[in-house]
């Protein structure tokens, strides 16, 4: 899967409430949180954000609360996905479940500026900052969590593994 | 080599997995394996449990695991702040209800999930628990691994009782010496922050240690447990002893099994540090790593001190601010919000006289519910306002208005400033 998009960029500990702050956290559609998100780190963000943008951000991104509307709300801006130098675990789950592509790469965090045309192929595992011209090696994702990406997430993951054992359970094999 | 307490339970519940190879029932397990494994109890909210509901409807399964082991509560926009709020708690309502859930928890009988949970007996050493909140965490404080995840993740522990996990590594904290007055699990755990810092432990468990764990009370073990998350931590976790056994008596819903760490795990990192160098803390905003001696706060003026929530909402953490309150007037330049954390602290505090000394000092007390935590209701700060709380995050915008801020402290000191009218130690108010 190849993306491509101009960048939103960020520092170091930018936590969920940020993303998306709790007093809109009595809805939970992506489209309604989207009007919202980064509405606490960056005002102007929800307004002017394109689809296919990127946001590439520092160190522990999406920490603070397990609130799965953050990564709902990037998804539903639009957001094609996320490169950040590390991030806060529930937030890493919770992308990965909803299937919002997020990548770690703190070189390319480091060399890249707000307003830059940022290429990603998430196949290859690479990002590349077409203002630079540099290519970056991303790390990989383990076989687990790939095969839960590949699925298009959690849900239709385990639904898929759920009818397989259905399947193996109706043919009186054990599990 | 030995185990930390966090793999040795993650082993007991091991359904399979791998680590190059596959991992099977039975097997031990190290830092980095990836595994899935059993739950025992799954836990959301009335924000969190709205996504968990619609992501399990997609998931083909017509009944949870076990009704028993899935609690819903009602807490955090409840007693509903609006109407999207109340429409939120009616959909977990109506779920918990179809479902037959006896641990769903709503207005009048819910409190502030990590109070509920553990006062109800329902969370017992061993268990693994996955929660839609990230303060899960806190049931570390009674030796079971309970970690915050995300509505989808809890989407799927509910349909199938099971989860997928990445063992973490463990940071051992070690505290040694007597505490200074006024001196208890919040600061601690603010003072532990301050020195890792808000990634310091991310991805990774903390086995909290040493005397000074040995002599704190189980209040005091919650709190700190409660704010591992805020270092970043997957758990936080205690051994079990005396005082863990005798708070689980007559309460624990279950038999349970204490797991112990081997004296010769492996941990990441071992810290120690000697409490009575411990003053007071505060965090100052933005982080809850900014946490600095109180002395070092006290030209901070504010509008508002809220003593209450998961992380010290306990009954202990009233009677130390009761005690502070008892025949002194909250400063008329300030608001002062105690919210108890369940209807069992609420109703021992009434029987204690506590809520009395609470209302004759001025002070507004609440029904329980995690309203002013996160800018939810019942004290939001407008622009500019400032506020000293007990509760765990400080984030901007985290208790209203984007240009407010939150200071975080202990029961004792957001007390001694309510009378105050800015950030004191408690020996200012004659104590």
């Amino acid at each position: 899967m190849k993306l491509m998009g101009t960048v939103w960029k960020y520092g170091d500990d930018v936590d969920t409430d940020g993303i998306i702050p709790a007093r809109y956290l009595n809805v939970s559609e992506p489209e309604d949180l989207a009007r919202h998100c980064m509405e606490d780190v960056d005002s102007g963000f929800a307004r002017a954000v394109q689809a296919g943008d990127v946001i590439v951000a520092g160190e522990n991104f999406g920490c603070g609360s397990s609130r799965e509307h953050a990564p709902l709300a990037i998804k539903g801006s639009g957001v094609a996905c996320v490169v950040a130098k590390s991030y806060a675990r529930i937030f890493y789950r919770n992308a990965i479940n909803i299937g919002l592509p997020i990548l770690e790469c703190p070189q390319a965090v480091e060399e890249t500026q707000k307003g830059d045309l940022l290429a990603a192929d998430l196949g290859a595992g690479t990002v590349t900052n077409l203002r630079t011209g540099r290519t970056y090696q991303v790390s990989p994702f383990p076989p687990f969590i790939m095969g839960i990406i590949q699925a298009g997430g959690l849900v239709d993951y385990t639904r898929e593994r759920l009818r397989a054992q259905a399947r193996a359970g109706a043919q009186g094999s054990t599990m | 080599m030995g185990h930390t307490l966090a793999e040795k339970i993650i082993a007991a519940h091991l359904v399979g997995g791998e680590k190059g190879v596959a991992l099977h029932s039975n097997d031990e397990v190290s830092p980095g394996d990836l595994v899935e494994a059993t739950v025992d109890v799954v836990l959301s909210n009335d924000i969190t449990a709205p996504i968990a509901i619609r992501e399990f409807e997609k998931l083909g399964v017509e009944r949870v695991f076990d009704p028993d082991r899935v609690v819903m509560v009602a807490d955090h926009f409840a007693p509903n702040k609006d109407i999207q709020s109340a429409e939120q708690c009616r959909l977990m309502r109506q779920f918990a209800r179809a479902q037959g859930l006896p641990n769903h928890f709503d207005v009048g009988s819910m409190g502030i999930e990590h109070v509920l949970l553990p006062e109800q007996g329902l969370v017992v050493p061993g268990d693994v628990v996955v929660g839609a909140d990230s303060h899960t965490c806190t049931y570390g404080a009674l030796g079971a691994f309970a970690t915050g995840m995300g509505s989808t993740d809890v989407a799927v522990a509910m349909a199938t009782g099971r989860v997928w996990m990445r063992v973490p590594e463990t940071i051992r904290v070690v505290y040694r010496g007597r505490l200074q007055p006024w001196v208890g699990g919040k600061d601690l755990i603010l003072y532990t922050i301050g020195q890792i810092g808000v990634s310091g432990a991310r991805y990774k468990g903390i086995e909290f240690a040493g005397p000074a764990i040995d002599r704190l009370s189980m209040a005091g073990r919650f709190t700190m447990a409660n704010m591992a998350i805020e270092a970043g931590a997957k758990a936080g976790l205690f051994a079990v002893d005396e005082t863990t056994r005798a708070y689980l008596d007559g309460r624990a819903s279950r038999p349970y099994q204490a797991y112990e760490a081997d004296s010769d795990a492996a941990y990441a990192q071992v810290v120690e540090i000697d409490v009575s160098q411990i003053e007071p803390q505060v965090a100052f905003p933005h982080l809850p790593e900014n946490a600095r001696p109180v002395s070092q706060a006290t030209g901070v003026r504010i509008d508002q001190a809220i003593i209450g929530s998961c992380t010290n909402g306990r009954l202990e953490d009233l009677r130390v601010a009761a005690g502070v309150l008892r025949g002194r007037r909250v400063c008329t330049d300030v608001r002062c919000i105690v919210i108890p954390g369940s209807q069992q602290v609420y109703l021992d505090a009434l029987r204690e006289g506590l809520v009395e000394t609470f209302i004759e000092a001025g002070v507004a007390v609440s029904t329980p519910t995690c309203g002013p935590c996160l800018g939810g209701h019942m004290g939001v700060l407008a622009a500019g306002e400032r506020a000293v709380s007990t509760t765990n995050r400080n984030f901007r915008g985290r208790m209203g208005h984007p240009e407010s801020e939150v200071y975080l402290a202990g029961p004792a000191v957001a007390a001694a400033s309510a009378v105050v009218g800015r950030i004191a130690r408690p020996e200012e108010v004659g104590l």
